[in-house]
């Protein structure tokens, strides 16, 4: 791979980062794979570094995600959920993030339901931020976690059919997937009800399927995405049983499959909403394994941004 | 102020009224335009060197939010009127979403108190179509009018309920009153904050549909139709409403239409970036909105630029982006915007802009304003019309400094503002 610098204090999106940037994350994951294997699971790459896991939504799989691989990069993890802290009396996002630069903090991991959120946080602190989801708009380690784990499984990303299932239009991961994938020349497809398709996704490189058997069809990998029904989108939500039924990923319809399909999910599962246990227990399962390659994901990116951020001038 | 004198010399004078374009001298006397002529002799010694400037009619802003009274922490009739003589504006309409609205003779009698105490400019007042502009009870718009009310309009909302927008047009057509109509369905709208389409897809975030606008614009149509009242529709932003306007225009409904600098020369991808200042209700359109609006103006289907003058606080906009207000100042950009956008383009020469920023809205609110005939107030603005300037938050005047603007290169800088023939802008 040839030589590629990592000069950005945050990661934001997948949007803005070129192909070479994706790979580069990719790359530097692969090697911080194998720390997670070891008997003590630690390197010292950001001893020294304070990282704040500032949490507007309840998250628990990416917050505890983010303070494993920091902690395996002896980082020192403050976690803020922010539902309890002084936001409840009002503090602005940029005056709390401006508080935790000046504790000397060193990056920010921010989870928050508006969309732009962590960009409007980078523009206005100096440390590092790393967008953990942003309203519908991007969650970019989910998306990375989500690639690595299609590279290390089939060997590549280029030129897989990538399929994803789910409410797109709602969906942080489905966007920054849809960038990473598409960046990487893979070819992607979005299967949803109509009313769950975002108008003009096609320009961003997707192609648009109703038909989940179609999605499936010769797809080398189905990312199933949770349906969130306790979202306030009314009408646009079909009844559950229903949703299952035509668009649920069943043993029966990965019989049309190919037979080494993988099938994704990034978590918390609706066991019989979207994918059946069947489904999510079985063999083409990677669901437990995206986990696992999470943590290598988001220690190569705190690492990468920490670094950039040191060597800024 | 006996006798006083002020002479023009040399500029080229636009004045649509008269459909003049050339270099002329303009006297003023006593606050009036007293001459209009080629090499006017030096009756005074205040001479203004207008020398390869532009002379223009003052411009005639009819969207204006001031804010005062109720929220003077964004702006306020003082520093409002201050902002608009900056960008050329001599007279501006008062939006009536105040706190209160301009509901009621007294709210519009307070205004009137603070417009003669601390006005730098001419106001003219818009009063509420109905009561808290709640949509709910018509107000009493004989007495509105009698206060001195020059239209009526809900800005900021659409009158949702049919019918009472049918009788609040019947009323306006007897009672000889303007109606400006706020496009917006808000139930189509569903609480979006940009353009639906691409960008809101990319951003994340809920879209407007230009059906909000345009479905909202066919009913008020019909009903000035229906009605036979006069209607002005108020900050046009998309390609089907200027379809749907010239449609009527053709029909021989009474109806007259603005756009605003920010629909001619800014399309959706601004928003990218989550810049606050670019949120706008109507929200920036799609590329080929952006061409149709321009291609409106140059065909006579949209008759006004007007700013939507929409001052927010800094906090009000430093914040996440759904949870910002709407809207982008404008009274000093206008001006500027215009003539880099469609003058320097050729899209219109400077008569048609003096119709559309001066004249025309001074004819649909009945004022005796921006027309550079004798007799009448000498509101006139000189302007170097290749100067270039960088938009930037320093420069601003008005209290608020959300302008989408912001550090966009724009030609042409007014030099003088004169209200009444005092000089009250100068460079």
């Amino acid at each position: 791979m040839s030589e590629t610098a990592w000069m950005r204090k945050d990661l934001l999106g997948l949007e803005d980062l070129s192909r070479e940037e994706i790979e580069l994350i990719l790359a530097t994951a692969e090697s911080f794979k194998e720390v997670s294997t070891r008997e003590i699971k630690k390197v010292p790459a950001l001893r020294g570094k304070t990282v704040v896991n500032l949490f507007y939504e309840p998250s628990t799989r990416t917050r505890v995600s983010f303070e494993v691989a920091a902690k395996r990069l002896s980082a020192d993890v403050i976690n803020i959920a922010a539902q309890e802290s002084s936001v409840r009396k009002g503090e602005t996002l940029i005056d709390t993030g401006s508080n935790i630069e000046a504790l000397k903090a060193d990056i920010i991991v921010v989870r928050h339901s508006a969309s732009g959120a962590a960009a409007m946080l980078a523009r206005n602190v100096s440390i590092s931020v790393v967008n953990a989801g942003d309203g519908w708009h991007e969650h970019p380690t989910q998306a990375l976690l989500d690639i690595f784990t299609l590279k290390e499984k089939l060997g590549r990303v280029e030129g897989l059919k990538v399929s994803i299932v789910g409410d797109i239009a709602h969906s942080r991961v489905a966007r920054s997937n849809v960038w990473g994938l598409t960046k990487l020349g893979a070819q992607v497809m979005v299967c949803a009800p109509k009313l769950l398709i975002p108008p003009e996704i096609e320009q961003m490189g997707a192609r648009i399927t109703y038909d989940i058997d179609e999605a499936i069809q010769d797809a080398d990998a189905v990312n199933v995405l949770r349906m969130q029904f306790e979202r306030d989108e009314g009408a646009a939500f079909p009844e559950k049983l229903e949703y299952f039924r035509n668009f649920g990923i069943t043993q029966d319809r990965l019989k049309k499959a190919k037979s080494n399909i993988l099938v994704m999910h990034p978590g918390p599962i609706n066991r019989g909403i979207e994918i059946s246990s069947e489904v999510a227990d079985g063999l083409n399962s990677v669901i437990l394994e995206q986990v696992t390659n999470g943590i290598a994901v988001r220690m190569a990116v705190l690492f990468l941004v920490a670094r950039a951020h040191d060597e800024k001038p | 102020m006996k006798n006083h004198k002020l002479l023009i010399k040399n500029g080229r004078v636009i004045d649509p009224a008269s459909n003049r374009d050339e270099v002329l001298d303009i006297l003023v006397e006593n606050g009036r335009i007293s001459k209009v002529a080629k090499d006017i002799k030096n009756e005074t010694k205040e001479i203004l060197d207008a020398t390869g400037k532009i002379v223009l009619p003052g411009l005639v802003d009819m969207h204006v939010h001031l804010r005062e009274p109720g929220r003077e922490d964004k702006e306020s009739v003082a520093t409002g009127t201050r902002a608009a003589l900056k960008g050329g504006v001599t007279s501006v309409l008062a939006m009536p979403n105040t706190q209160p609205a301009m509901d009621d003779p007294g709210h519009v009698k307070l205004l009137k108190e603070i417009i003669k105490q601390t006005a730098a400019a001419n106001v003219f007042i818009a009063g509420a179509i109905t009561k808290e502009r709640l949509g709910q009870e018509l107000t009493d718009t004989a007495k509105l009018k009698k206060e001195g009310v020059v239209a009526v309009t809900d800005d900021g909302s659409s009158v949702d309920n049919d019918d009472l927008m049918l009788r609040a047009l019947k009323k306006a057509r007897s009672q000889g009153v303007l109606v400006v109509c706020h496009c917006e369905d808000k139930v189509l709208a569903a609480g979006g904050v940009v353009n639906l389409g691409l960008t809101s897809t990319r951003l994340g975030l809920r879209g407007i549909s230009k059906e909000s606008e345009y479905r909202r614009l066919d009913r008020d149509l019909r009903l000035a139709d229906r009605s036979g009242a006069t209607v002005h529709i108020a900050h046009v932003s998309c390609k089907e409403s200027v379809g749907l306007i010239a449609q009527a225009k053709k029909k021989g409904i009474k109806v007259t239409a603005e756009t605003c600098p920010h629909y001619f020369s800014l399309s959706e991808e601004a928003v990218l970036g989550y810049d606050t200042n670019m949120k706008i209700n109507p929200p920036l359109r799609g590329k080929e909105d952006v061409i149709a609006i321009r291609q409106g103006l140059v065909n006579g289907i949209i008759d006004v630029i007007s700013s939507d003058h929409a001052p927010h606080t800094e906090n009000e906009k430093d914040i996440e982006f759904e949870r910002a207000e709407f809207g982008t100042v404008g009274l000093e950009t206008m001006l500027a915007v215009a003539i880099t956008y469609l003058v320097d383009s050729g899209l219109l020469d400077w008569l048609g802009l003096a119709r559309k920023a001066c004249l025309n809205p001074a004819k649909i609110l009945g004022i005796d304003k921006g027309t550079l005939n004798i007799g009448k107030d000498a509101d006139i603005v000189i302007l170097a019309p290749d100067k270039e300037w960088t938009v930037d938050r320093q420069g601003l005047v008005s209290k608020s400094k959300n302008s989408a603007f912001l550090g966009c290169r724009l030609k042409g800088v007014v030099e003088y503002t004169l209200c009444a023939g005092k000089i009250a802008y100068k460079k």
